[in-house]
């Protein structure tokens, strides 16, 4: 005699997943293919004429010098703002995890930045380092720095991963919180009676148990750098000067947007989709064995 | 409670959107990028229009940014929802007068719909702009101006600058006078970087930007930016940018402040800055004629126009055309466009319009207002001056300026950065050539 029930209906299981299987296709799918299609097409802005084409969008990207460069940009945007989201969260998160006296008060000001929009936050930072009217950097330029976002670089480039990396921490911070509350206090305290000191039971004891969380956010966290920080980018630096802040998606909005290189763009559409298929596969093959769940 | 009131107010609204047709008005989308005071121009223009006659109603919607509201108007139009009037900035118009099909020229909606219409009554250096090689006007010019210097005469004053530095030259020297005066961050600075050193620099020294009269003669236009002129002119502002006698402010508007906070005492931005000047600096100033270098030939030729143009998108109905035309004749009046220029700060688009401003004394009282026209009207327009008209523009100018920056920041020579402008620029002219064909 069985005791478990089973629904005998074939149909039924699809049926129930219809919905979601429905917004997958249209939502996520049916981009990525229309994406892939456009990049082998060439239109004009209008969507007048449209020709086919073959791989010479994707060979007139590949001949571009400053194609590359975008792909290092991304590299150095994206590794600065992860680890930087990420070390700075947990910092914040194990403070805040302590008995202090208003706590509640910290955590709920350390999540508020989330809350802001990628271009108010933008825009935020331009006003504080802003190189004529922001407030911040008269005083770097008193102490002797030669503050210059419009022209350096790397000032540039500081300048919008201190705003995303900003924009990120709260999100980070609210999972670590989460993470370090979930962990028993009895295996802290048994460590702590074994004489091991506050760092020596972070690494040995809470790092380790964080690292699920750790885990996830990491895979947020280079999404959300590939994508979403456009908006920062955008409103702060106009992916200036001289391309030096101009990342992968930031190079797909000006082509396809301002340039109006539709094909152009979709095919780096493309290459994007790949490169963060594969770093997410890679993640999850690779550093997933090691997180201890 | 609430939520059921609000339900019954946006009913309410709802239905009151559907039920405007039923009026047997027809509304015309007028979509636009104006902001501030020329946002309440906009809306002050239509609701004239409105007012002066029953039959149509035009509405103007803003949609951000010059290049959000070209882009918002070329999404629109593929997703079939095109407004029947776009406001496109200058560097908009290859793209626009490309789309045949999309667009409907002004010229023969005019005569379409028997609206008074002569275009010899419009100023030359505006329209041209906006015109084929034969003279037919495509777009209707709305907001013009054109790129002017404006100086701090207190400033100039204090650091014992007598005369306004009329020539490349005496902007340098007065730049570095101001510099031992205390301005240690700023001599001089300009807006709009690609504009104010490759665009109107080359027409108002009549070197060509690229070949085909600037791209108004075809579509198979090659980029000359990269002379000796030019290099030399970087190279200047290369050398001073060591020192901040110069110093870059970016590639748009954003540090115009730097002006009228008194940080920069000279800065080259668009005359249309007119406004903002008088509202928020707190000295006197006044705008001059670009500067030129006295060594080259006929220089300085004339200046060409910024701004933006009213495009009209095709496949509407008749009946909104006619509207559409009435509309722009209601624009070209004498009166409305003499009282436009003083209010705005923007160019008269006809003769008769600048013709009343001067008789009326205007410019007397406000001499900041006629450096442009002035500069536009300098001298009969040559190849190099007529205008420019490069395919892709919008982002081209980004290129630019990104060469321009890579240049000021030490990381390229003045010929690299100028060589790889026009290269860059080139490549982007053939992919746009095979689309628009």
């Amino acid at each position: 005699m069985e005791k478990t029930v089973v629904f005998r209906h074939k149909l039924l299981p699809y049926l129930l997943l219809l919905p979601q299987l429905v917004i997958i296709l249209v939502f996520f799918y049916w981009p990525a293919v229309q994406a892939v299609w456009q990049s082998f097409l060439r239109e004009d802005a209008f969507g007048l004429t449209s020709e086919f084409v073959g791989f010479e969008n994707y060979q007139a990207l590949f001949a571009q010098p400053e194609y590359y460069k975008s792909i290092l940009t991304t590299a150095v945007f994206s590794s600065l703002v992860a680890a930087l989201s990420l070390s700075i969260a947990l910092l914040f998160a194990t403070q805040a995890d302590k008995n202090l006296k208003a706590a509640p008060a910290y955590k709920t000001f350390l999540i508020w930045p989330y809350a802001v929009a990628p271009a108010i936050a933008g825009v935020l930072w331009i006003f504080m380092f802003h190189p004529s009217l922001g407030t911040l950097a008269r005083p770097l330029r008193l102490m002797g720095l030669d503050w210059n976002p419009l022209l350096n670089g790397n000032h540039a480039m500081t300048l919008v991963v201190m705003a995303a990396v900003w924009k990120q921490i709260s999100y980070n911070f609210l999972f670590f919180l989460a993470g370090l509350q979930s962990i028993p206090k009895s295996v802290i305290e048994a460590s702590a009676i074994d004489g091991a000191g506050p760092l020596r039971r972070f690494w040995t004891i809470i790092f380790p148990l964080l690292s699920p969380t750790t885990f996830f956010l990491l895979v947020v966290n280079v999404v959300y750098v590939f994508f979403d920080t456009f908006g920062i980018i955008d409103a702060v630096t106009g992916g200036g000067p001289a391309g030096s802040t101009t990342t992968m998606v930031y190079k797909v909005y000006s082509d396809g947007r301002l340039g109006g290189d539709l094909g152009g763009s979709a095919v780096q559409s493309v290459v994007l989709m790949v490169i963060v298929i594969a770093l997410t596969a890679i993640q999850f093959r690779y550093i997933e064995r090691k997180v201890q769940y | 409670m609430n939520i059921r009131r609000i339900g019954l107010g946006l009913m309410t609204s709802a239905l009151v959107a559907f039920a405007a047709p039923a009026y047997a008005v027809t509304e015309i989308q007028w979509w636009h990028a104006m902001t501030g005071g020329n946002n309440d121009i906009v809306n002050k223009l239509a609701a004239e229009f409105n007012a002066s006659q029953p039959d149509y109603k035009v509405v103007p919607t803003f949609k951000g940014s010059y290049p959000e509201t070209m882009n918002a108007g070329i999404a629109a139009f593929r997703a079939g929802s095109a407004p029947h009037i776009i406001q496109v900035f200058e560097v908009g118009t290859a793209t626009m007068m490309s789309a045949t099909g999309a667009i409907k020229p002004v010229h023969v909606l005019m005569k379409e719909a028997n609206e008074p219409f002569d275009p010899k009554a419009y100023l030359p250096a505006i329209t041209g702009y906006y015109s084929t090689s034969k003279g037919d006007m495509l777009s209707f010019p709305f907001n013009s101006s054109s790129m002017v210097m404006w100086v701090n005469l207190e400033e100039l004053k204090k650091a014992g600058v007598a005369e306004i530095p009329k020539t490349w030259p005496e902007v340098f020297d007065a730049a570095k006078k101001l510099k031992a005066a205390g301005h240690t961050t700023c001599g001089f600075s300009n807006a709009w970087a690609s504009w104010a050193h490759i665009e109107q620099f080359s027409a108002w020294h009549n070197v060509p930007i690229g070949t085909k009269a600037n791209g108004l003669d075809g579509f198979d236009t090659e980029l000359k930016f990269n002379s000796p002129l030019h290099v030399k002119h970087l190279q200047n502002l290369m050398d001073l940018q060591k020192d901040k006698t110069y110093d870059y402010s970016g590639r748009a508007s954003a540090s115009e402040s730097r002006f009228a906070s008194g940080e920069c005492a000279i800065f080259l931005t668009s005359s249309g800055y007119y406004a903002t000047a008088k509202g928020t600096a707190k000295f006197e100033f006044t705008s001059a004629p670009m500067p030129y270098y006295p060594d080259v030939a006929g220089a300085p030729q004339n200046s060409i126009i910024g701004g933006a143009s009213l495009w009209v998108m095709g496949g509407k109905k008749a009946d909104e055309y006619k509207g559409i035309a009435k509309f722009f004749a209601f624009l070209s009046d004498t009166n409305r466009q003499a009282k436009l220029h003083q209010e705005s700060g923007y160019l008269p688009i006809t003769k008769a319009a600048y013709e009343k401003t001067k008789a009326d004394g205007f410019y007397d009282k406000n001499p900041t207002l006629q450096t442009p026209l002035k500069e536009l009207t300098n001298k009969e327009p040559t190849e190099n001056s007529r205008g420019l008209r490069f395919g892709n523009m919008v982002q081209m100018r980004d290129l630019w300026a990104e060469e321009i920056e890579a240049a000021l920041a030490g990381q390229k020579t003045a010929q690299q950065a100028l060589d790889s402008a026009v290269s860059r620029g080139n490549a982007m002219l053939r992919t746009f050539e095979k689309t628009a064909k």
